[in-house]
This record gives structure tokens, sequence and C-alpha cells, in this order.
């Protein structure tokens, strides 16, 4: 199960046909104390690079785009409810959403765990 | 994930940059200076901090000014609707600079000083109010600008109980008082006033004593250093206007529900811009006003805001909105329809193109608590 990340600072790990989708500790470091976090709903269609799920810091509003295209599964009702838990556990429970993807060609692009190591390296 | 890219800018520091950044704060440009916006324990624990012990704030960036000469007091009346000529020394009052409709060019805070006045004004204006103060005060009253002072705020209900520890003699000072002070061995000014809803000081301090004294607070157990973020959750929870935000050249003060500031002389002779229109609001009320509006979920409204009735008619906007640390949810101020200014009254806001429930409350959102006499 590889993980891939976005420029963004998404981060994306396959299992089967579903992803699942969540936000890197450097944004998470950028963002500060979160306060409101919103999922998508199950059912929904998105596109590579769509606004999919919002987190707020106390001081502003974030988006997290979805690294791919496809049919969202499940949106992590838990941290809708406590914003904090992705605080704690960004890689793990902290997870956004899940997406059944509908174009595997798409993480061709995205960037292997060396890539955005040395990307974020590049931003500081 | 969005991210704000800012572009590189030359800024100016203040006193306590070396400071801030020893301490591990993330600097972010504000009104032209680099400043702390948070340290290491984060905007969420700086703001509760400051509401249960004691909060160190850097606010050197803000202009600080003598207006001096026998007829500084009637000069400054001239810009501002306030009674200063009927404030004793040592007092400080909050008042505004007027444009000739009536609209806020500014807030500030005036102290009666012996000889004059002190005045303490917003960094993003200060250049302009200086130069309008002292172009329209010439030949009546001198302007110093204290370019070589720096102000800390130290905010909380341990505040008093710190300052007293390092300058007995503030500890009988009440709410909106003003005296020269030794804190710590160092000459300073301090008022007792601020800008979160809680007891505190604002010090003037030269620039070269500053490191020393903040080092000084923030060695007493209470005190934490906090940056301009919770300064942000703190003033917005205690219904305070934001210059640029909630109150601006637009703005007149009966329509930013500060209408207190035109004092009751004032009403009576007049003499500052703007007076027949401020009056005539005062008489026949303004068609919008600043309210709170308190959402009913868990999204936090911010500035911009679009407002509206039940109905989806554009009623208002926000002008400052987002988290509330000691609330625990979404807080917001801005602008409504008259006839909607009451409290109760639901409204929904348009966040994200959804129309969330909200419902206007009277502020502040948290209690307030003064040191009054």
């Amino acid at each position: 199960m590889t993980v891939k990340y976005t420029k963004d600072h998404e981060w994306i790990s396959v299992n089967g046909d579903i992803a699942t989708v969540g936000i890197t500790d450097y944004a998470l470091h950028q963002l500060g104390d979160l306060v409101f976090v919103e999922v998508p709903e199950a059912g929904r269609t998105v596109s590579q690079g769509d606004e999919t799920a919002v987190v707020e810091s106390v001081k502003a509003a974030s988006e997290v785009y979805t690294p791919v295209s496809g049919e969202v599964t499940e949106g992590n009702a838990g941290i809708a409810d406590d914003p904090a838990t992705v605080s704690g556990d960004p890689k793990g429970n902290g997870w956004f959403f899940k997406i059944k993807f509908s174009d595997s060609s798409e993480f061709d692009g995205l960037m292997n765990d060396a890539e955005y190591k040395a990307y974020v390296a590049s931003l500081d | 994930m969005s991210e704000n890219t800012s572009a590189s800018e030359i800024l100016l520091t203040t006193p306590l940059d070396a400071l801030h950044r020893a301490l591990g704060a993330k600097m972010v440009p504000f009104a032209g200076y680099a400043m702390p916006v948070q340290y290491p324990a984060g905007i969420l624990k700086e703001h509760l901090h400051t509401r249960e012990a004691a909060g160190l704030f850097d606010v050197s960036h803000m202009g600080q000014a003598f207006l001096m000469g026998d007829e500084a007091v009637e000069a400054f009346e001239s810009l501002v609707p306030g009674d200063y000529q009927g404030l004793a020394e040592g007092k400080t009052r909050y008042t505004v600079l007027l444009n000739d409709h009536g609209g806020i060019m500014d807030d500030l805070m005036a102290t009666r000083i012996p000889g004059g006045l002190y005045l303490v004004v917003n960094a993003a204006c200060k250049t302009q109010d200086f130069a309008h103060i002292e172009a329209n005060t010439r030949g009546r009253a001198k302007l110093e600008i204290l370019s070589d002072r720096a102000l800390l705020a130290l905010q909380g209900p341990k505040a008093g109980a710190v300052l007293a520890r390092l300058a007995p003699a503030t500890a009988d000072m009440t709410f909106m008082t003003f005296r020269k002070v030794d804190i710590a061995g160092i000459p300073c000014f301090a008022t007792r006033s601020g800008y979160t809803g809680e007891d505190g000081f604002e010090i003037s301090v030269p620039a070269d004593r500053a490191e020393e004294l903040a080092k000084k607070l923030l060695a007493e157990p209470e005190v934490e250093p906090i940056g301009l973020g919770a300064r942000d959750s703190l003033r917005l929870e205690a219904g305070l206007c934001l210059y640029g935000h909630d109150i601006d050249t637009t703005t007149t003060p009966i329509e930013g529900d500060i209408k207190w500031v035109v004092n009751k002389r004032r009403r009576e002779t007049k003499g500052f811009p703007g007076a027949d229109i401020i009056l005539g609001q005062l008489a026949n009320g303004a068609e919008r006003l600043r309210v709170g509006i308190l959402p009913d979920g868990r999204a936090p409204a911010r500035e911009g805001t679009e407002v509206q009735d039940l109905n989806g008619n554009a009623i208002g906007t926000v002008t400052s909105g987002g988290f509330g640390p000691s609330v625990n949810g979404p807080i917001a101020m801005g602008y409504v329809k008259t006839a909607f200014a009451t409290e109760g009254t639901p409204v929904n806001l348009i966040v994200r193109g959804k129309a969330l429930a909200a419902k206007i409350v009277k502020m502040p959102f948290t209690q307030k608590s003064y040191k009054t006499a």
C-alpha cells in the first residue's frame, strides 16, 4: 500500500480500488489548531483537483482537494465531530475521505515519499 | 490543501523581534511589520491562557505620540467626538478620528496628561493619523511621535497581581487610568486598559529597554507570550472592533454601535467632522447596525460572508468572524439592516454556497472583567 502526495499537501493511500485521503504533517503544521472540519458525503462524484473537504484553523479556512477523480465512498464522521483527531493522527485516524477512483493513471502524476520530502524541503 | 503564499517584502521589526524568534514565534507580515501570529503553544492555548492567567503581547507596531500645548486638547477635540476638555488628567478615553461624512478614519486611545494628550493609534493608520492630526492642530499644538518607544500589553485576570509585584504603584490603578511607573526598575507609562475584555495594562517602554521588560514579565510564572492570532480571537469574543474591518471610513460611530464615543457635551456643542450626520443618526437611527452573529452550527463564517433573511434577501455582511476558544464555537460580528438588528433575530449565513442558520446576539460573547473603581 504505497502512499503518494500532492503539491497541496494531501496524502493518498490505495487499498484495492478504494483510496483514502488525508492531509500531511506539513499541512497541519501550517494550519495550527483546527476548529472545524467538513467532509464530503458518500456518493459525491469528484474530479481530480476538486475541492472535496474543508479544514479550518482559528485564522482561516482551507480546502482539501481530491488527488484523484472518482466517487466518494465515505467521509470521516469522526473528524467532523472532533477536529482535534486530525491533529493527533493526521496519517491514520485523521483521514478525511475514501474514494473509489475512476482512473488509476492519475496516480502517475503524484509524488512518492522521497519526492514529497524534497518538495517540502524546497518550500521552507 | 490551499495555502497563502506570502510575497517577499521588506518588513519593519519591533524592538522585541529577536525575542519573538528566540521564543519560536511564527512571524507574519502585519501592517508592514514582522509580527508574531503565534508561539509554539498555538492560538487556542494562548487565547485560553490569557483568560485564565496573564498574556504578554507585543503591540509596538502601533503609533504612540504626545500632542502638547495650551490649546492641544481643544484642537484635538476638533477631530474627534470625545469630551477631552472634561476628562481629568491621568484618565484615558477611547475615541475615533472622523471624516466629513461622519465616517471613522481610525479608533484610538487618548489620555489626558499634564500639558496635553498621550495618543495610541493603530499601526496600519499611524502615518495617515499623525499627518492628519499634525495638519489640523498646526499652530495650536505640537505633535511629538514617540518612535523610540515600544508598547506591550499584559492582559488577563492575573495581570494585576503580576504587575503589582513588579510595580506596586500599579496596584490601585483603575480601568482607563494612566500612570508613569517604574516596572522592575524600568521607567514606563502604563494605562489600565486593553483589547481582550480582561483586566490588564498597556505599557509604554523605551525601545532599548523593551526586551529587558518583556523578559522580566515573561519570567513571572503566570505570564506567557501571546501572538496576534489570539489577540484577534480575544477581541472578537469581547465584541471589540478591529479598524479596517468592523469600522472604517464608511461607518459612523452610530452604525458601528459605539455611539457612546459621542459624549454628551459634544452632542450639544458639536464642532467635530460629520457632526450633523451623526446627530441625525442619533435622533433618527441609522440604516444599518453592527451586531453579534452566532452561527447555530460548528462552521465559522468569516469576513465577507453574506447575511440573508430567511427569505433569501441580502441584509448584511460579516465583518469579522472566526472561532471563539472560550465559547468553544464559531462567532462573528457584522452589519445588518437595522430592522434585523434585534437580539434573537434568525438569519442565514451563506458559507461555501450554503445557507447556514445563525442568530443575532448581543456582544460580548464572553463576560468582560475590567477593574472598575
